[in-house]
């Protein structure tokens, strides 16, 4: 029994932290009003940006350092997952396109950036094999804490994560933090659910949207990182993210807009995607109705909130509409 | 009195929404947007393959039109395209954000396989392929209403937000999909494969000797129909003036809610009919990935061509042709067929940034001091 | 005389060819309040909007204490101490009041050593008052431990800074220790105190005191009355300073009790020294409230009096002018029936607030049936109920009709209903564009808005509304490229002429017209006077709903004055007195609610 259990709650770990650094991206961006249906893509590119860094250093410098690897291969997510945010943000804030359509082309750009050059880089650097695998920086992002591996079951279950894991939560906490503790985070509040009174308030409305909709981003990149540093160990597989950038938003939705629910959806989130592998016995049908859950179940929510209509609970009332003062 | 002085800076660059555009100029700027887009695709291309981007677009217009085999690709491609635009498109100019065009036409796929897969074992030979034809049609058109109007109806009594409920309709669609082959595929591979392969039986027949043309017909047809119901119909008429302003439709007595579900039954329906057609008169099976993205796809030459159905064929066939034409310089290149995909992400962030320009006048100011 | 707190100096605001404001002076006092009294559109919402920094005029300046200022946005308001609380109030639903008073403010600016100490002092003599306490606040600490990094960085960066230009600039060293130690004391009230909200609802509770509001800081704004919001705007105005406060229209939302209630707190406040203006259209308040009063009409300034010296009839007076006489056609009305009669209308809005109480009235065919009464005092809503789009709580809407003879009852009934009843009822909106119209659809289309339905067919039938379009250009002299242009590029009297075109090609028995002509020129003012004159004298019944006195003085038969969704009167059009009905106006609720003759 328990030989399934600890590894199944070491995967649903690492299945979630991916999902909780795009919900939590996603809810700050979308707390400013913008819906940024981009996400996946951004992830996507969060992921591939990091490869390529780590791939061009490892590449070139004979020894690379460990600690390099990483920060490298972090900076190079970060630029990234920024460049395809602020191409959304300068297209729906600055230019006032449909969020909608501006997010769903930036997801087809972003999985053809990460597809391409997943599938291409080798060949730039004129290198044989097939697909991408930098182990040094992979290993970087993997180290765990030194003294884990001495604590058994639990360590192995709990404590054998990368810094990203760790980092994940710092972030959907801080997260929390900012949005109901700051004046900013009130501030970034008003601008999504009102933004003619947030700027009546002497709110500045589109610095309030490029700061969500970029820090979002960079932070739903660093997902895609934690997918391919830590999940695939410094690998590359075309479309091997799958459709987490999409879960991402579900969990949003499920954890109505709130990054400390979210820590918690994201768990939940990431055992059901993981739970049909671990329960001996299921046919394969019956997995992929267990696979149905997380987007059944967040249906229900979206419903159920809809339905109860507590303010608290509704999505950012201005969500998806752009905002252009002089037509108060 | 210092802190006032410093006010008394105007903006350099304000903004107005303008109402008064030419026709021309606005055509003028979308042209200027689209040449600008293609040089970007072009710098792409040389930075990332390094030959010569005419020589690359060359490559591209052979890769579409090179042999009859790649011409009827385009039509094959750009039929679906346009069928599941020609769907999204009533709710749209409803302002409903159908996002789950992609499931509803995979419902539509998979009813259709249902069909065939369940004829195959209750009747075996016995059907004719017509009567499984019509058959898989109805089924498709039908589930792919129902699968439409469940969020129609949340919308139109609780305004549930239909983005995001008809998102998480696609993946329901998905795993769907992934249920029924686990059931129907003994062997756990999780592959469906060609139905009935040998008596081609629910299979769209060949017109003019060509495969997929039945496809092409139907969607043309589907097209100059939709055309017609928009631009002619009362139901076409209800549509724009709630999509405008629901304060006029409540004025002259539309029923706001009667008209969101019965246009999202219509968009539904003919989603199911895409599946159908895939399913029918390409595939002959379903995975999951039989929509491959072209619901999202739909929603972007919708949106391009300004919901005018006549307009999406050129933009649906626009899209098809790009993807195709990478896919062919990814062949001779030995690059990644994903190249397709960055094209068509900058060529729409450009034609959709463009329309700000149509929209808004941008009056950058004189360095005037205003009178006190 | 003491320097006035806000002065008004030959202010003018055009906005096109409209002049909104000419020539405006206007001073107000600490100390005291003001009133502003005008009837619609005179401008005085224009004015206010320029001090408080939505609008900057185009001539004319304006004097805070004396000193010339210039009013950019909002928030340079703010920074010279003035306040408006507008009448559509805003404010965020989902936030509780004290969210919404602090919003976009920045954090306390002023550190301060002795009150720094203060707290810490006071800190300490806790300590051993109650240990449980400040385990329970060590608890709370750590959990605000992650927000430490902050302003560990920002107060090393300080000081280094200070350590390294220490020699090359003192004064700049001293900037930088000054920031330091300014972190630390952020750090300790981000870290320590249970944040700023608690302080603001400390600060917000005060500011309930002096005044004597009667405000809960943690209820959420959509679970409020209009009255509770109300409060929530004032006091966001004083918690940000303020000492010259706007009010436009506060008590068009109240009812009798809580307007006594605001009164009361706007007196605590003058007496605390506030200049406070308030805009209103009611007489009577204007008399127990305010100290002096200043009258606009029509945009110009007519004078201040002070409220002492004054009564109703002078004041009545001086907003509504000497009579003017306009030349409009009026015809005898020709054997007029009773076609629409309304007994007992009463209507609440979603908001809870009463729009419209207890309305009886008759219009009859063959005569106009003017609406006086100031914005807001229920005119849309009693259209809107009689065309059937708002579910009244009570009353009875009869329609006698011509054809049958039989009477109908039209209350509770949708559009589409009274249409199948056989009712030929036309409603020319407020609101031309956003509801009358569709702005993106050219002229043919939006013909056949209320018409579509007709025939059994599932397509449109185009060419009977084409055919009208066209000669609604003719006839009315519609300025278009052509019939098939988006109605939102025509100018503002030709979309009024499209769509009074189309509601009288219906033939209808009864017309109703919201403000027909507002916004329009003189021109197009004449023309559609004309029109509904021809409807009047074919007999249909016309309600015309106006802001003008003069005209519908000379326009209409008869007219009903509403005040506050009361109907305070009924008056012969012809000979009619300007200053009567204009008193009628500003009457408080239910004056002569039953004064029907």
């Amino acid at each position: 029994m328990f030989d399934k259990v600890f590894p199944f709650i070491n995967s649903t770990i690492c299945t979630a932290i991916p999902l909780l650094f795009g919900a939590i991206g996603e809810i700050i961006t979308e707390k400013s009003g913008n819906l940024n249906l981009g996400i996946p893509g951004i992830m996507y590119m969060g992921g591939i940006s990091g490869i390529i860094g780590g791939y061009i250093y490892e590449h070139y410098s004979s020894s690379p350092s460990t600690f390099l690897c990483v920060t490298i291969a972090l900076l190079a997510s970060l630029i990234g997952s920024l460049i395809l945010a602020f191409i959304y943000s300068f297209l729906t804030i600055t230019l006032r396109v449909n969020q909608n359509v501006t997010g769903l082309a930036l997801t087809t750009f972003g999985i053809g950036i990460g597809n391409f050059f997943g599938g291409s880089l080798l060949k730039f650097f004129n290198e044989p094999g097939k697909s991408i695998s930098i182990i040094k920086t992979g290993d970087g992002f993997k180290a765990s804490l030194p003294f884990a591996s001495k604590l058994g079951v639990f360590g192995d279950t709990f404590l054998s994560f990368g810094f990203l894991t760790y980092l994940a939560i710092i972030v959907a906490i801080l997260a929390s933090l900012f949005l109901n503790r700051t004046r900013k985070g009130l501030n970034l509040r008003a601008v999504g659910e009102n933004p003619a009174t947030a700027d009546a308030a002497g709110i500045s409305v589109v610095k309030y949207k490029y700061f969500a909709t970029l820090t979002g981003g960079a932070i739903a990149g660093l997902g895609g990182l934690y997918f391919v540093m830590e999940y695939l160990g410094g690998a590359w597989t075309n479309d091997g993210f799958g459709d987490r950038g999409w879960l991402a938003i579900a969990i949003v939705i499920f954890a109505i807009w709130r990054p400390a629910l979210a820590i918690f959806s994201s768990f939940i989130f990431g055992g059901l995607y993981m739970l049909s592998i671990y329960i001996p016995g299921l046919s394969s049908s019956d997995k992929e109705l267990i696979n149905m859950l997380p987007y059944v179940v967040t249906i229900l929510v979206l419903i159920i909130t809809s339905i109860r209509k507590k303010r608290e609970n509704q999505p950012p009332a201005s969500l998806g509409l752009s905002y252009f003062r002089e037509e108060r | 009195m210092e802190s006032s002085k410093k006010h008394l800076k105007e903006p350099l660059i304000h903004i107005t929404r303008r109402t008064d555009i030419p026709r021309v100029k606005a055509w003028c700027i979308r042209l200027v947007a689209i040449i600008a887009s293609l040089v970007v695709c072009g710098l792409v291309i040389v930075l990332i393959s390094k030959y010569n981007p005419i020589e690359v677009y060359e490559k591209m217009i052979d890769g579409n039109f090179g042999t009859k085999r790649k011409v009827l690709n385009l039509l094959k491609g750009t039929s679906a395209l346009l069928c599941i635009s020609l769907a999204v498109t009533p709710a749209f100019k409803m302002k409903f954000w159908n996002l789950g065009a992609e499931g509803q036409v995979l419902i539509g796929g998979l009813a259709s396989a249902a069909c065939m897969h369940y004829t195959r074992l209750q009747f075996g030979n016995s059907i004719s392929s017509w009567q499984l034809i019509l058959l898989m049609f109805a089924t498709s058109v039908v589930c792919g209403m129902i699968w439409g109007v469940i969020p129609a109806i949340f919308k139109a009594v609780w305004k549930t937000n239909e983005s995001l409920f008809t998102l998480m309709m696609n993946y329901v669609a998905i795993q769907l999909v992934g249920f029924f082959i686990a059931k129907w595929v003994p062997t756990g591979s999780g592959v469906m494969g060609v139905i009935n392969l040998d008596t081609k039986c629910g299979w769209l027949p060949d017109v003019f000797g060509e495969k997929y043309m039945f496809n092409v017909i139907v969607v043309a047809v589907l097209t100059i129909v939709m055309f017609i119901y928009l631009r002619f119909s009362k139901h076409g008429y209800e549509i724009s003036v709630v999509g405008e302003s629901e304060n006029t439709a409540r004025y002259v007595g539309i029923n706001v809610k009667k008209v969101i579900i019965r246009t999202m039954l219509i968009s539904g329906a003919i989603c199911g009919l895409a599946g159908f057609l895939i399913v029918s008169g390409a595939d002959h099976t379903v995975t999951k990935n039989l929509a491959g993205g072209m619901g999202f796809t739909a929603i972007m030459v919708s949106w391009l061509a300004k919901f005018e159905p006549f307009m999406m064929v050129f933009t649906s066939a626009f899209i098809i042709f790009l993807q195709n034409g990478s896919s062919a310089i990814a062949m001779k290149l030995g690059l990644n067929k994903s190249v397709s995909d960055i094209l068509t992400g900058i060529i729409i962030f450009f034609i959709i940034g463009c329309e700000f320009f149509i929209n808004y006048k941008i009056n950058i100011r004189a360095k005037q001091k205003e009178a006190k | 005389m003491a320097i006035a707190a806000i002065e008004l100096k030959n202010i003018t605001k055009r906005f096109g060819k409209v002049v909104a404001n000419n020539n405006v002076c206007l001073s107000a006092y600490k100390g005291e309040i003001l009133s502003l009294l005008g009837e619609n559109g005179s401008g005085k919402t224009t004015l206010m909007n320029m001090i408080s920094g939505i609008y900057y005029p185009d001539e004319g300046q304006i004097l805070i204490d004396g000193n010339e200022v210039v009013i950019r946005s909002p928030k340079d308001a703010f920074d010279h101490k003035i306040g408006m609380i507008h009448q559509h109030f805003k404010l965020i639903d989902v936030f509780n009041s004290t969210q919404n008073i602090v919003l976009g403010l920045e954090g306390e600016k002023h550190f301060s050593f002795k009150a720094a100490a203060k707290k810490t002092v006071l800190a300490v003599s806790r300590i051993p008052k109650n240990i449980l306490r400040f385990f329970k606040s060590l608890v709370k600490t750590v959990k605000r431990i992650p927000r430490f990094p902050y302003f560990v960085a920002k107060f090393f960066k300080s000081a280094a800074k200070a350590v390294c230009s220490f020699f090359k600039s003192p004064e700049y060293a001293w900037h930088c220790l000054k920031t330091a130690a300014k972190t630390i004391s952020e750090a300790y009230q981000t870290i320590m105190c249970p944040g700023y909200l608690k302080r603001a609802e400390k600060a917000v509770l005060e500011i309930s005191k002096q005044y004597g509001f009667d405000l809960d800081p943690n209820k959420k704004i959509y679970e409020m009355s209009v009255s509770e919001k109300q409060t929530v705007e004032i006091i966001k105005v004083l918690y940000r300073g303020a000492d010259i406060l706007i009010l436009d229209e506060p008590t068009a939302v109240l009812t009798p009790q809580e307007t006594q209630k605001l009164f009361a707190v706007l007196r605590n406040m003058r007496d605390d020294g506030k200049a406070i203006i308030i805009i209103t259209h009611k007489l009577h308040e204007v008399l127990s409230l305010s100290d002096k009063v200043a009258v606009l009409r029509k945009g110009e300034y007519i004078g201040t009096v002070n409220t002492a010296e004054t009564n109703e009839a002078e004041l009545t007076e001086m907003m509504v002018g000497k009579k003017i006489s306009l030349n409009i056609n009026r015809s005898e009305p020709k054997d007029p029936v009773d076609r629409l009669e309304v007994k007992n209308l009463c209507f609440v809005d979603s908001q809870g607030v009463k729009k419209l109480d207890n309305i009886s009235f008759t219009a009859k065919s063959g005569e106009i049936l003017g609406i006086a009464g100031i914005a807001g005092s229920g005119q849309r809503e009693l259209l809107e109920s009689i065309a059937g789009l708002q579910h009244v709580q009570s009353g009875e809407i009869i329609y006698h009709n011509p054809k049958t003879g039989e009477e109908d009852e039209l209350c509770g009934k949708s559009p589409i209903k009274i249409r199948e009843l056989g009712v030929r009822l036309s409603f020319v909106p407020e609101d031309r564009l956003g509801m009358g119209l569709v702005g993106n659809m050219d002229i043919v289309d939006n013909m056949m808005l209320r018409s579509y339905r007709k025939g059994k067919s599932m397509f449109l039938e185009r060419k009977k509304p084409r055919n009208l379009a066209e000669r609604i250009i003719k006839d009315l002299e519609v300025v278009t490229p052509s019939a098939q242009t988006p109605v939102r590029k025509l100018s503002g009297g030709n979309v009024q002429k499209v769509l009074v075109g189309r509601e009288i090609a219906s033939s209808p028995t009864v017309l109703m017209a919201a403000y027909p002509v507002r916004g329009l020129d003189i021109n197009s003012s004449y023309a559609i006077y004309n029109l509904l004159n021809q409807q009047k004298e074919s007999g249909v019944a016309v309600i015309f709903v106006g802001e003008d006195l003069d005209v519908l003085i000379e326009l209409c038969d008869r007219i009903l004055v509403i005040s506050s969704g009361c109907v305070t009167g009924i008056v012969e059009g012809r000979g009619a007195d300007k200053s009567e009905i204009g008193f009628m106006m500003t009457k408080a609720n239910g004056g002569f609610s039953d004064g029907e003759q």
